[in-house]
């Protein structure tokens, strides 16, 4: 060992003493791997990878995109079922006031017309008592003239016609009658 | 740089314990390290040897691997790419834009990619069956590294910071320190010029070299104590070997790593501003 030791030594071996050669070489063998990592090969991976991550963010873009839409979407959604509701209840509301009115017209309509049947009987009433009023008169008058008539022996009927003597006794009852009643 | 004359692998001979030869005849030493000329003459300077053939070799696998990977990456990434991208990123992410940012750092990038993956390389070959030899155990590999990464820093402050910026940035010049700051001066100065470049090289050499030596001397060892009761002591040397492979090749990462880590922490010394 020593021996070989001093004669690496005399020969000037220092393991710390770079052989020019080497150092040539190891120059070129670095520049070898700089040039092509430098100049070809790392560009050509960095373009790739810009390249994918563009295309991750595109992608997320993307995803943003649909979710707005889907958001934008629910909410015409709602708004859509809002709206729907709303007319729902508004439709409803609007029908109960139709069947209110129907209801209130219809009752108006029958009262009016029990009303006019009232009136319509109370008229036929009033011209049938007038009508008999009027009968009986004439039957009184015609009864009364011929009661006369008999007993005085001659016909006063054309007299008593002309005379009106008959109707004013009547109306004087008539009169009577009505002052009665006033007092009562 | 000729090779030892004297040199003897311990596998060429019968050398073994209890034969009469001494443990000295084959164990592992400095004439571990040299090699004899594949090419030309030993004696001038134009040769060739085994640690420049791994160096040119390990430069060209790196560039085949990233040939294959990179030269038509693809967005959606196959397997090789997707293993090739996890370096890249890790130094990239985890190594440049830890220490100098992102926006500065982003121009190094590609310098400290090559820096990495070539210092692993070379220390891989150390376990490489039939090759198993570290370049970098050669301080010439390591020493051009550092001293382009020492040139860029050097270049880089004075860019930044101008001729005075740079006496003051390789001083560390602050007048807070007082009567020290001659003192603080003169160490900085011989800190950030001489000792940190050498240091920076002989730090992946020597570990390169010390790791080289351990697996050299486990397993010269295994064969050596081969014969009668050394077999058992050759059993355990022999399981030594296998650990200190693996912890070989955790060292070896380890070492690249640790060298572009101090690269960028110079190059983000030299941009950061003097304060």
């Amino acid at each position: 060992m020593s021996q070989l030791l001093t004669i690496a030594a005399s020969e000037g071996e220092n393991p710390l003493i770079p052989p020019i050669p080497e150092l040539v070489i190891g120059l070129i063998a670095f520049v070898i791997v700089f040039g092509f990592l430098a100049k070809k090969l790392l560009p050509n991976i960095n373009k790739v990878l810009e390249e994918r991550r563009e295309a991750i963010e595109g992608g997320i873009e993307k995803a943003e995109a649909a979710q707005t839409e889907a958001q934008s979407v629910l909410e015409q959604y709602k708004a859509q079922l809002a709206e729907a509701r709303h007319e729902a209840a508004r439709l409803r509301q609007e029908a109960q006031e139709q069947g209110a009115t129907l209801i209130a017209e219809m009752r108006a309509e029958g009262q009016r017309q029990r009303e006019e049947i009232i009136a319509a009987g109370h008229a036929q009433i009033q011209a049938d008592r007038k009508a008999a009023a009027s009968a009986l008169r004439q039957d009184v008058g015609k009864l009364a003239t011929e009661l006369a008539g008999k007993l005085v022996g001659e016909s006063l009927e054309d007299h008593a016609r002309q005379s009106r003597v008959i109707d004013r006794f009547l109306d004087e009852l008539d009169d009577k009658a009505t002052k009665a009643e006033a007092t009562r | 740089m000729s090779a030892d004359p004297t040199q003897v692998l311990a596998f060429d001979t019968d050398c073994h314990i209890f034969d009469g030869c001494g443990f000295a005849e084959v164990s592992p030493g400095l004439h571990s390290f040299l090699f004899q000329p594949l090419l030309g003459d030993g004696d001038s300077n134009l040769y060739f040897n085994k640690t420049m053939l791994l160096a040119l070799l390990g430069s060209i696998i790196i560039v085949g691997f990233f040939w294959a990977a990179f030269r038509r990456p693809q967005v959606v990434p196959g397997k090789l790419q997707m293993v090739a991208e996890a370096g890249y990123d890790f130094i990239r992410r985890g190594v440049v834009y830890e220490t100098i940012g992102k926006k500065e750092g982003e121009k190094y990038v590609p310098l400290v990619v090559s820096l990495f993956f070539f210092v692993w390389m070379m220390n891989l070959w150390s376990i490489i069956p039939v090759a198993q030899f570290p370049v970098t155990s050669i301080i010439a590999y390591p020493m051009v590294l550092a001293l382009l990464v020492y040139i860029l820093w050097v270049s880089l402050t004075f860019k930044r910071h101008g001729f005075v910026g740079f006496w003051k940035n390789v001083t560390g010049y602050d007048k807070s320190l007082g009567a020290v700051l001659p003192l603080a001066m003169l160490i900085e100065l011989f800190s950030n010029l001489l000792i940190r470049p050498f240091t920076h090289a002989v730090r992946l050499f020597a570990n390169m070299f010390a790791g080289h030596t351990l697996l050299l001397l486990f397993t010269i060892a295994s064969w050596y104590l081969l014969n009668g009761v050394g077999i058992a002591y050759a059993s355990v040397s022999f399981v030594m070997v296998i650990v200190m492979t693996a912890f070989e090749l955790f060292i070896q990462a380890l070492q690249a790593y640790v060298f572009v880590l101090l690269t960028c922490t110079y190059i983000q010394g030299a941009l950061a501003e003097h304060h």
